[in-house]
């Protein structure tokens, strides 16, 4: 167990690389409970979330959740999120548990000038356990009366898992098809305990944050903190599809639409090692002697079975078969620029 | 897991094997959890020189990498190959798996070396 964010996190229970796998090929679940929820409502909710998140909440119906990014004036992240609108007047948003605090504060702040809308803090009312994998769908279907089949990704349905409240979402940061599910906190003890019992026949697994950092990477989802923070802007992070530019609103835009003008001068990049050698979150990007980047993420990936990692760049260096290197502790090791996903799931 | 009698053990979790002036030096059971699953072992060259106290080499499991210490000083003279490809053999059998040999030298002092007792007392 670590501390994380003020809670006690395990990093892994049998291993990071054979939990990594059962989530690649059979299922497992994740404690997430951590994560942050801040929820949004009121006669102006919509447009209060328009203005804090830079996707285009007003085109979500309720029962449908959107990856976003909550930005600084400067198109720069402060985090990012996934909004769940849970009513036309009431939106959930789950931020990144370290966040919290900073998120509720700048949001409670910003909509202040829309009226007619509140925002509170409800992270300790909800557990939240991710259960990802091929597999998910078998697990779950015997614990809820809820279709799990009508759920399509980045829907969400209310209903009961093992005769608990529940609020089941096809979402997830694995790459995998999976489903996180939001319970009362007295509840997830017996939820966790119900979804293993489910899964012993699929032999799924419990995972800790060290695969989940793995699955994330491996799927070139982006982490808050690495890959992404307030000096990075989602143009120069690869997230430009995240972006709703119907939405007029939102704090940003002004500043990302110059830079989509003028072209972003350095990009986060995917790359695959060449040299034996694994880069990490920090390691320079060098050019010679000169340092012209960083590592923002970097493993050896357990199913891939190769070391890879994310990357700011120069511009000029992020095409696909770039060549660049990284000083890993004090020696320059070749890396070859890749598109991004790494993996992508059979379908 | 046991630790073996026929070996001595260092404060930073390595475990070296004398056998006349040569030593085996490898990680104990404890280094191997916690370092989680091993992906990469990098190792000095054959001919190369290690100074006790000081790093030989690198070890990285999927979450972190750790340097690796030598309990001796010495010349390389054997390093363990297998392990470029088998880096996994780290973890499932610690104290099977050398690393390096050393052809010990006399000069300049060696580094804490303890006993399997008192080497699982620190660990606790």
């Amino acid at each position: 167990m670590v501390p994380f964010a003020g809670w006690d996190m395990p990093v892994e229970y049998a291993g990071i690389t054979s939990e990594h796998m059962a989530v690649r090929t059979r299922a497992g679940i994740f404690d997430v409970s951590h994560m942050g929820e801040v929820e949004i409502a009121g006669k102006n909710a919509e447009a209060a979330v328009r203005r804090i998140a830079c996707s285009d909440p007003a085109k979500l119906k309720v029962g449908q959740a959107q990856y976003s990014g909550l930005l600084t004036p400067d198109g720069t992240f402060l985090d990012d999120m996934i909004i769940y609108r849970m009513a036309p007047t009431h939106f959930l948003i789950v931020v990144n548990a370290s966040n919290t605090a900073k998120d509720f504060a700048w949001i409670s702040e910003q909509i202040k000038s829309v009226g007619e809308v509140a925002a509170i803090d409800s992270s300790s009312r909800y557990a939240l356990i991710a259960l990802a994998g091929p597999a998910s769908r078998e697990v779950l279907q015997p614990l809820t009366a809820v279709e799990l089949g009508e759920i399509s990704p980045f829907w969400f349905a209310h209903g009961e898992v093992a005769n608990a409240r529940a609020t089941i979402a096809r979402t997830g940061y694995t790459g995998e098809d999976g489903f996180e599910i939001f319970v009362p906190p007295n509840m997830a003890d017996r939820v966790w305990q119900a979804l293993l019992e489910s899964g012993r026949s699929v032999d799924l697994v419990p995972a800790g944050l060290g695969a989940r950092d793995t699955l994330r990477l491996e799927a070139s989802m982006r982490l808050y903190g690495n890959d992404i923070d307030e000096t990075t802007t989602v143009l120069e992070a690869g997230l430009g599809w995240v972006i709703g530019w119907s939405n007029e609103t939102f704090i940003g835009r002004d500043c990302l639409l110059a830079q989509k003008a003028s072209g972003v001068t350095r990009r986060l990049v995917g790359f695959e090692m060449v040299d034996r050698g694994i880069a990490r979150h920090g390691y320079r990007v060098m050019q010679g002697d000169t340092p012209i980047g960083v590592v923002t993420s970097g493993t050896q990936t357990p199913f891939l079975g190769k070391a890879i990692g994310m990357a700011y760049v120069p511009i000029d260096r992020s095409q696909p078969g770039s060549q660049i290197h990284i000083d890993i502790r004090g020696r320059a090791a070749a890396a070859r620029v890749v598109p991004m996903p790494f993996y992508k799931r059979p379908r | 897991m046991t630790y073996p009698d026929d070996r001595k053990y260092t404060k930073d979790h390595e475990w070296v094997r004398f056998s006349g002036d040569t030593a085996e030096v490898g990680i104990t059971d404890f280094a191997q959890q916690q370092l989680g699953d091993v992906v990469y072992v990098e190792l000095p060259d054959i001919g190369s020189r290690v100074t006790a106290g000081q790093s030989f080499g690198s070890i990285e499991s999927v979450k972190a990498v750790s340097e690796l210490f030598a309990p001796v000083n010495g010349e390389v003279t054997e390093v363990n190959d297998a392990l470029k490809s088998q880096p996994e053999a780290v973890n499932k059998d610690p104290h099977a798996t050398w690393m390096i040999k050393v052809r010990v030298s006399g000069d300049g002092a060696a580094a804490d070396l303890f006993d399997s007792a008192q080497y699982q007392g620190m660990l606790g």
